[in-house]
């Protein structure tokens, strides 16, 4: 290595700062002493780990710099790979056949290219999930889980992607949707099937009456407001106690029926399993509720995909590619985005009413910032307008923290790490190529750089 | 007329600290056009500082010394982390996709709320209070109105570091540098500027108020948790959205703003509401007047 020195000297520096960083956080703890005061004990051993895990980062980021840097960036996969691949020479034979080690730049094109294929095989195999034989609950309630921020990812690609408004609340149609049906089942005693419809309605009503205010703003301000009424909508759930039950929450929520069908872990007359003859079994009931979202999330996607065929859906994209030529065409920028709020909305409403009927019970702890800034994350990073890429996104996302439950208080810190890194690594998202839906002549595929969303 | 005058002493108090987070909002956002969602989870790590470096002083009985030394300490320490985040997460997303840097600030915050959660635990730590007593300025039927020496000090930190960042900002060459590069970086850069310095020393000198803050903030309430910075980091941005964005009086008048709001409503109305009261008056500004308080009114080029 030519800098060796250099790069020593460098390394040493960041170790210095991280040493400055962690030292307070990771060197020192604050406890509880016995006096009712605080006292602190120090950790050298974790802060020198730290430390000397930055020192090693630093090290084989230089390294790596060093031999792949003057490439473009972009690639940076390769990139990973190359390095891993000179110091373990035998993997990277392996690795360059995984799709995943190939630039991703290129696999994306390609994905977005073969979008047909790969969506339509994407789909098979989720319909199969639940039928695969001997498959634990644990995994189709997990696709449970996946499935919903899909339908909301795509729900808020409605408002971000297509129509470029920034939405940081999204997260308030949510709850509305979930304590409508909740709030509708107990008082009236209507079931799930009766209550979808109008949790959505009951949304994308609150879309409307949010959107108006916010008509005039643009950009941040939007976005500062959205947040505003999605704290509103929290804080007043948490507050109004006796119509929200408060911090509580609500319980009991009934479970969605087939056909009139109960799912009950007894069986018997008037139940799924009783009249099927077959045995009760909780795994009937998860793959029920998948396929319910299944559905759900593929009517979103249906929505989607028709409306960007249509002038509702060419106005949107108008809108989010410049705000004053689309007023200068004569389009009615009130309607078209309070359309946008209302119809993101109204399939926010849909997927809230599903999580309510799913958990059986709802707190206003479900709906904080964290949640809208997770189905943007997952908006942003499947790259903002790709329906494809934001299912992908909230794979990855949802799927692998879910998975990693031993780790449970480490989770969100890793999520953390993980947002940063795959912005830094791919600011556009993981597909964020993107095809017109109209041209003149053969379509041509629009590169990442040519695409400015979000202008609001 | 007493209980006016407290809820207006701890509602300008309240302001002033928002002021100070939102200061910084302001500055970052006209410099380089993204909403630093981290930045109030720096308020809640400078916070910390300074929580640590009080308790490493529990013998030390020199009040100014201690406070000197929490302030400067956590400052120093915050400014690194400031500069870290920037090269860290921000810089590499320069020029890029607008909301590509919106999400690596969430990511940003998320990491530094539950870094310090499981470094330090989740539970609320508290201190005792360190400058008791204060001014008595009314009686009135048995109800005082105490001006406390904390309130006190503050405002007039507030109101010392407000100006020396003023004169930053309007009369020294970095304060150049940075109003230039916030009315056009690319020009500011043909002009011989070094933007990513400027940039640098913008989060350096923000991320330092931000632990001067939170270190008020743990002095005046006593009790801070890894979760403050959320709230606090909300309010402040919205202060600043409400003063209008860029504009640093503005940032300052929303934050008072905000602060007497949050008094008032928990004095005179229901406590649980304030931050929908607060949040309500926002949504109301910007229904009419779009660009915040003291905002510029952009003229839309095409």
């Amino acid at each position: 290595m030519k800098n060796l020195s250099q790069h020593l000297k460098d390394a040493a520096a960041v170790a210095f700062v991280a040493l400055l960083l962690f030292g307070p956080f990771l060197g020192l703890q604050l406890s509880d002493n016995n006096a009712g005061g605080l006292s602190l004990s120090t950790r050298p051993a974790l802060l020198a780990i730290a430390v000397g895990l930055t020192f090693l980062a630093r090290m084989l980021m230089l390294y790596w710099q060093d031999n792949f840097g003057k490439q473009s960036r972009g690639t940076t996969f390769t990139h990973v790979a190359g390095a891993y691949g000179k110091l373990t020479a035998p993997i990277i034979l392996l690795a360059s056949k995984i799709p995943f080690f190939v630039p991703v730049s290129k696999t994306a094109a390609a994905i977005a290219r073969s979008g047909r294929v790969i969506g339509f095989s994407l789909l098979i195999v989720a319909i199969l999930i639940p039928l695969i034989p001997g498959i634990a609950n644990f995994y189709v309630d997990l696709g449970v889980l996946i499935m919903t921020y899909v339908m909301l990812g795509w729900g808020l690609n409605i408002v971000v992607g297509l129509a470029g408004l920034l939405d940081l609340g999204y997260v308030a149609f949510y709850a509305v949707g979930a304590y409508s049906f909740a709030l509708i089942s107990q008082n009236f005693g209507l079931g799930f099937w009766e209550c979808l419809p109008l949790s959505g309605i009951l949304a994308a009503c609150w879309g409307i009456f949010l959107g108006f205010p916010v008509l005039r703003l643009r950009g941040d301000y939007l976005a500062i407001v959205t947040l505003a009424f999605g704290e509103i909508i929290r804080l007043v759930i948490t507050n109004w106690v006796s119509l929200t039950g408060g911090p509580n929450g609500l319980y009991d929520i009934p479970h969605p029926t087939f056909f009139g069908l109960t799912f009950s872990m007894i069986g018997g007359p008037g139940t799924f399993s009783g009249f099927f003859h077959i045995n009760p079994d909780p795994q009937q009931r998860t793959s029920y509720l998948y396929y319910i979202i299944l559905a759900l999330a593929l009517l979103t996607n249906w929505v989607t995909l028709r409306l960007r065929k249509q002038p509702l859906g060419r106005a949107w994209e108008a809108l989010r590619e410049d705000e004053i030529a689309c007023r200068s065409l004569g389009i009615n920028l009130r309607n078209t985005k309070l359309t946008a709020f209302a119809i993101g909305a109204m399939f926010g409403g849909f997927a809230g009413c599903f999580f309510a009927t799913r958990q059986a019970f709802i707190s206003p702890d479900s709906f904080t910032f964290i949640e809208s800034a997770t189905v943007l994350a997952i908006v942003v990073l499947g790259g903002a307008g790709s329906q494809l890429g934001v299912a992908l996104a909230a794979v990855v996302m949802i799927g692998i923290p879910a998975l990693l439950q031993e780790l449970q208080i480490y989770r969100m810190l890793i999520f953390g790490i993980a947002l940063v890194t795959i912005m830094v690594i791919r600011p556009r998202g993981f597909i964020s190529t993107r095809k017109p839906t109209v041209s003149l002549g053969k379509a041509k595929i629009i590169g990442a750089e040519m695409i400015s969303e979000g202008h609001g | 007329m007493a209980y006016a005058l407290q809820q207006l002493i701890n509602g300008v108090t309240l302001g002033m600290i928002y002021g100070l987070i939102a200061i910084v909002y302001t500055m970052v956002y006209g410099i380089i056009g993204m909403i630093n969602f981290a930045h109030g989870d720096v308020f809640m790590v400078g916070a910390f500082i300074g929580i640590i470096v009080l308790t490493a002083l529990t013998g030390v009985t020199s009040v100014p010394l201690g406070l000197l030394t929490a302030l400067i300490l956590s400052a120093g320490l915050c400014a690194l982390y400031g500069f870290s985040i920037e090269r860290v997460a921000y810089r590499p997303l320069r020029g890029s996709f607008r909301l590509a840097p919106l999400i690596s600030a969430i990511g940003m915050s998320i990491l530094l709320q539950n870094y310090v959660q499981t470094s330090q635990g989740a539970l609320e730590r508290a201190i005792p209070p360190f400058l008791p007593g204060g001014l008595r300025l009314m009686d009135e039927n048995g109800f005082v109105v105490l001006l406390s020496w904390m309130q006190i000090a503050i405002v007039i930190t507030t109101l010392v570091i407000l100006a020396a960042f003023t004169y930053l900002v309007t009369s020294t060459p970095l304060g150049r540098a940075m109003r230039a590069v916030e009315q056009d970086p690319k020009m500011a850069a043909l002009l011989g500027i070094d933007t990513n310095r400027t940039i640098s020393m913008t989060f350096v000198i923000g991320s330092a108020l931000a632990a001067v803050a939170g270190v008020m903030f743990l002095l005046y309430y006593g009790v801070i948790d890894f979760y403050i910075g959320f709230n606090a980091g909300i309010k402040a941005f919205t202060a600043a959205v409400l003063g209008g964005i860029g504009s640093l009086p503005g940032a300052v008048l929303g934050g008072l703003l905000i602060g007497l709001i949050e008094a008032f409503w928990s004095g005179y109305a229901t406590v649980a509401y304030k931050d929908v009261a607060v949040y309500s008056i926002l949504a109301i500004v910007l229904m009419f007047m779009p660009t915040g308080l003291l905002g510029r009114n952009d003229v839309e080029k095409v």
